[in-house]
């Protein structure tokens, strides 16, 4: 549903981030991208949401060239993207955001029930302004409760999506990922260092230095991955700083 | 009442035909309709334009509204109510005004507002302020608030300006008594040429009395805005004054907020904070689905909302 072709992108500077990036992204699979920090991952799922737009390559949705897309386009075409940093309006309550995603007020009971699916007691949050009160992990929980409210999006993107949550709720938020492959036709792209979220996907690509390193299914790559991260005691290659 | 008050009523006060209750609708500087009730009693002023509203003590959910509205160019209206709030009483005081011109004249309404509240009485405030109408002159609304707060008294004030006011200027002062409560919450969105002042000087004198003063709002376009605020801590209390502002286009903001420590135990708080709107919270709306300009009308009524 989702395919990328040699796709480039770099900085003003001159260095290059991505470098001929190609991918499948099918649909009711959950794809994992995983790799090194500032190897590249959450670039590639910036440019797969329109927020950065390539130096060259291709973006292809359901068969329509999406390259030349804003961001406004893409969600509208079906593109949810859950921010790695949630972000924080004064006066837009949890609410106002899920209704937004999801194009039509909700009831009461449908926002208890994303809400729920990422451990939050929703009673408490209905009308909880999403502003600096809130702390990292709640703010995190809401970010992806709006993305799972978006019921139109054929892929869900979301970048890191355990951190800063505690243990409960990323289990809850490990059993909505898989009730999601379960019972919905959409493609989850999903930007994690996390064994858990490791496990439960159907793909896994390697983006290291800016290129796809290792691509394959599950069973083909993780036994691999795992042995690495004993051999070098870095979980899955966490040893700089994501900014990229 | 004419077809415009009729239209400014139900944008100040949600007026939809009637009003329950106590109530006094100015039109044009003259009553265009009053009704009391048993708990509370509306009068004329006397030596000066304007009414006395006296809510008797206990006087528990009832509401009285007194909106006023100016319909035409070339009127300058002056208005003087107070009320009296009685020992205990709870109630809502809905006070819109609206101000439109279709010609080249001016129009303004200034209300001198004066709140008395009693021991243990609590009253929340509602004012929405709103221009309308093509006309050239200028549409003005300058709001003067004075308030005394007895021992234990509590008053909310959420005032907003819509839009479609050239010019305002608001002073609120307050003095408060012991354990007193005085919470404001303003919202304000200029544009074009528009501009706003909002100026609030609070007296805490009483132990253990507070202030919590928030002042929200936009500037768009040309306009200007300035905002001061003052509170004094006369005694052990808490102050609290906070200025958001978001600036779009090529508004202006300039706020000066000031505090005064009187005693040992006095708290008092400030902050501040101006800019435009962040480009991520247009990201992050624009992900949702909404276009770049939807996205940034969102945030301001929700940031207006507050």
């Amino acid at each position: 549903m989702l395919s990328i072709k040699d796709l480039c992108w770099g900085l003003g500077s001159g260095e290059e981030i991505l470098k001929n990036v190609s991918l499948n992204i099918e649909s009711g699979k959950m794809t994992v991208i995983t790799g090194p920090n500032g190897g590249g991952k959450t670039s590639l799922a910036k440019l797969i949401a329109g927020l950065e737009a390539p130096t060259s390559g291709s973006i292809v949705l359901d068969g329509q060239d999406i390259t030349g897309w804003d961001i406004t386009e893409r969600a509208r075409g079906g593109i949810g993207y859950a921010f790695q940093q949630p972000v924080r309006f004064k006066g837009l309550n949890v609410r106002d955001l899920l209704e937004l995603s999801a194009q039509k007020e909700l009831s009461d009971r449908e926002i208890c029930e994303l809400l729920g699916k990422v451990g939050l007691c929703a009673n408490e949050y209905l009308d909880r302004v999403v502003d600096s009160s809130l702390s990292g992990g709640e703010a995190k929980r809401i970010e992806i409760a709006t993305v799972l409210a978006k019921k139109d999006a054929k892929l869900l993107i979301f970048d890191e999506p355990e951190a800063g949550i505690d243990l409960w709720s990323f289990t809850s938020l490990i059993e909505a990922f898989e009730r999601l492959k379960e019972t919905e036709d959409r493609a989850l792209l999903i930007i994690s260092h996390q064994e858990r979220i490791l496990e439960i996907s159907d793909y896994i690509a390697v983006i290291a230095d800016g290129q796809v390193t290792k691509y394959g299914t599950r069973e083909e790559i993780l036994g691999g991955l795992l042995g690495e991260e004993k051999a070098v005691r870095c979980p899955l290659g966490k040893d700089k700083e994501e900014n990229t | 009442m004419n077809k415009t008050t009729e239209e400014l009523l139900g944008i100040v006060s949600d007026w939809s035909g009637k009003f329950t209750g106590a109530y006094n609708i100015r039109e044009d500087g003259a009553c265009a309709g009053r009704q009391s009730s048993e708990n509370i009693l509306i009068e004329n002023k006397e030596g000066a334009p304007g009414l006395v509203i006296k809510i008797k003590p206990y006087t528990k959910g009832e509401t009285v509204y007194i909106p006023a509205c100016v319909t035409k160019g070339g009127i300058d209206d002056l208005v003087y109510n107070d009320f009296y709030v009685g020992e205990g009483a709870d109630v809502t005081i809905v006070a819109g005004c609206g101000v439109h011109t279709s010609d080249g004249h001016d129009v303004r309404h200034n209300g001198i507002h004066r709140f008395i509240l009693d021991k243990g009485s609590r009253v929340l405030y509602k004012e929405k302020h709103i221009g309308t109408g093509a006309g050239q002159g200028a549409k003005r609304i300058d709001p003067v608030t004075d308030i005394i707060q007895g021992e234990d008294s509590y008053l909310e004030m959420d005032t907003i300006q819509i839009g479609g006011i050239d010019s305002t200027f608001r002073k609120t002062t307050g003095k408060l008594g012991k354990r007193a409560k005085l919470v404001i919450k303003e919202r304000i969105l200029t544009d074009k040429e528009q501009r706003a002042e909002t100026d609030f000087a609070v007296e805490l004198n009483g132990e253990d009395s507070g202030a919590d003063i928030v002042s929200r709002s936009v500037a768009r376009g040309n306009s200007y805005q300035e905002y001061h605020s003052k509170i004094s801590g006369n005694a052990r209390c808490t102050g609290h004054s906070e200025c958001d502002a978001i600036l779009a286009e090529n508004g202006k903001v300039n706020a000066s907020p000031e505090l005064f420590a009187g005693d040992i135990d006095a708290s008092l708080i400030h902050e501040a904070a101006i800019g435009k709107i962040a480009g991520e919270q247009i990201i992050k709306l624009r992900t949702l689905g909404l276009t770049e300009e939807e996205a940034e009308r969102k945030i301001i009524d929700g940031f207006l909302r507050g």
